[in-house]
């Protein structure tokens, strides 16, 4: 009897399992690319016929790529490029997904690891001697946040002003230069290897001033039950995009184009990710730069 | 090797930073390891009870975990010092643990005869200790002790993940995160900023090991 029980038990356990897995994966499988054509030669053809896309995202930047205890990373860098993948015919299982923080994303690309790279990479001169970037995806600005009752900050004219007060950013971000020409005195900018920490620090008063792109600074807002709040105008433009080998125009342009046919995806992806922390907007998709 | 040749005064400012962050703490650890192995070795209970918790502790626990108990523990005490200054005094609570163990196995290479001689004319146990048997064991000490301190200016390269902005390591950062440049060369040049400091080091503790060897 117990043995017929704990049978009936696994197999009613085994369908929901199964039924879970087709109501997760059916609504998508729909929007894969079928019967896919692309000219030989081309890095799309390539990676149809490989039947996979190596992608590099960031493992611990919420709400854009971040990988929880579901081993799967989830964001909208993530979304980004799955409606690229589908749109090549891969399914998302197909996608082998790669950490590839600020330092090495360059060297990723280059090496041929990964087929193309999403993971709040903001497009530069210095970077795009070495790579091609396609998009703009998503335009950030730099923003500053500090605890709740702070009243002395209100913009990053502000820093210059009071030269007791620390500024935290992360080692050899975009963010971190940035910021560098509103400090009265270099030592001013603490830096750590990731945001995670500059919040503990700003918890706990060791820095008055947390500064990066306003999206993350949102999610560390919203997490910190009202003690961090967000201050001031975004005092830069960080234009997203997405990294690709240096010179593939062909490649460039096809994601381009992708992400501009699929303004729905695009704009469900935002909602189902980012678009989930209180404060943000959801977004347009820009004007693409041309590619070169 | 551009990138480095490029961004040399970088290079420089860092390399700069990470050495008198080193100066520091190695200065801090070899007083407090003197210390801490004087403890061990003294003929009061407690300090030796203390003493041997001390390494027991510090010795079992990874660099990252004192680092991050320093930046981010006792600010929540409500002391707030720099993160410079909290790097320091982590790098020396460290390796103090090690410079202790070192120094001790020097104190136990003294003869037994040498400490009963120093009792034996009347000195006291600090007396015998600083006058007749640390000066015996610092000489025999010098390999292992010179071990210790160029792992810990290896070391060092852990403390820019802490608060700590400018040194060898942050350079690194800077240069391939931002600017953009290829990790390889970058680390090549990372590489001999610490050889610049460690491999002169090693000559100078082979030097100091010949003059002052004891022959027994």
């Amino acid at each position: 009897m117990r043995f017929l029980r704990t049978k009936a038990t696994l197999a009613t356990l085994g369908l929901a399992l199964s039924l879970a897995a087709c109501g997760g994966d059916g609504d998508k499988d729909d929007d894969v690319a079928k019967n896919t054509d692309f000219a030989a030669g081309t890095t799309m053809a390539k990676i149809a016929d490989a039947g996979k896309l190596k992608v590099g995202t960031k493992f611990d930047q919420p709400g854009f790529g971040l990988v929880g205890l579901s081993d799967e990373p989830e964001g909208f860098d993530v979304e980004v490029a799955k409606i690229i993948a589908a749109e090549l015919g891969i399914d998302e299982d197909q996608i082998e997904w790669t950490e590839s923080p600020s330092a090495v994303r360059e060297d990723l690309i280059e090496s041929g690891d990964v087929d193309l790279v999403v993971a709040t990479y903001t497009i530069n001169d210095e970077r795009k001697m070495r790579i091609t970037f396609a998009g703009p995806y998503y335009v950030a600005g730099q923003q500053l946040m500090v605890k709740s009752d702070n009243d002395t900050i209100t913009g990053p004219e502000d820093i210059k002003a009071n030269p007791d007060m620390k500024v935290c950013s992360v080692d050899g971000s975009t963010p971190a230069e940035n910021i560098k020409q509103y400090l009265a005195d270099p030592k001013q900018l603490v830096t750590f290897d990731v945001y995670d920490k500059c919040a503990a620090a700003l918890g706990n008063g060791q820095v008055d001033i947390v500064t990066t792109d306003n999206v993350i600074l949102l999610g560390f807002a919203s997490k910190s039950d009202g003690d961090f709040k967000l201050v001031g105008e975004q005092f830069t433009e960080e234009p997203y995009g997405i990294g690709i080998k240096k010179g593939d125009v062909e490649f460039c342009e096809f994601i381009n184009d992708t992400l501009k046919d699929h303004a729905d995806d695009y704009v469900e992806a935002w909602e189902d990710t980012a678009g989930e922390i209180e404060g943000t907007q959801t977004p347009e998709l820009p004007e693409a730069d041309t590619c070169a | 090797m551009d990138p480095v040749f490029d961004n040399l005064d970088l290079f420089w400012s860092g390399f700069l930073q990470t050495l008198g962050f080193i100066a520091w703490a190695a200065v801090g650890s070899l007083i407090l390891g003197t210390l801490i192995a004087a403890c061990r070795v003294s003929p009061v209970a407690p300090a030796r009870a203390f003493g041997a918790a001390y390494v027991t502790l510090v010795r079992n626990v990874p660099l990252t975990v004192v680092l991050f108990f320093f930046a981010f523990g006792i600010p929540e005490l409500g002391i707030n010092r720099s993160f410079y200054f909290f790097g320091i005094c982590s790098l020396i609570v460290y390796t103090a643990a090690f410079v202790c163990e070192a120094l001790r196995s020097g104190i136990n290479s003294v003869s037994a005869g040498q400490a009963e001689a120093a009792r034996a004319i009347g000195l006291t146990f600090t007396q015998s200790l600083g006058q007749v048997i640390l000066p015996q064991a610092f000489r025999s000490t010098i390999p292992p002790l010179g071990s210790v301190l160029i792992a810990m200016v290896k070391n060092s390269a852990v403390v820019g993940a802490f608060g700590v902005s400018g040194d060898l390591f942050a350079v690194y950062r800077g240069l391939t995160g931002a600017g953009g440049l290829q990790a390889f060369p970058v680390l090549i040049g990372v590489a001999v900023g610490f050889l610049i400091i460690t491999i002169p080091a090693g000559i100078t503790l082979a030097v100091l090991e010949r003059k002052l060897a004891i022959a027994r």
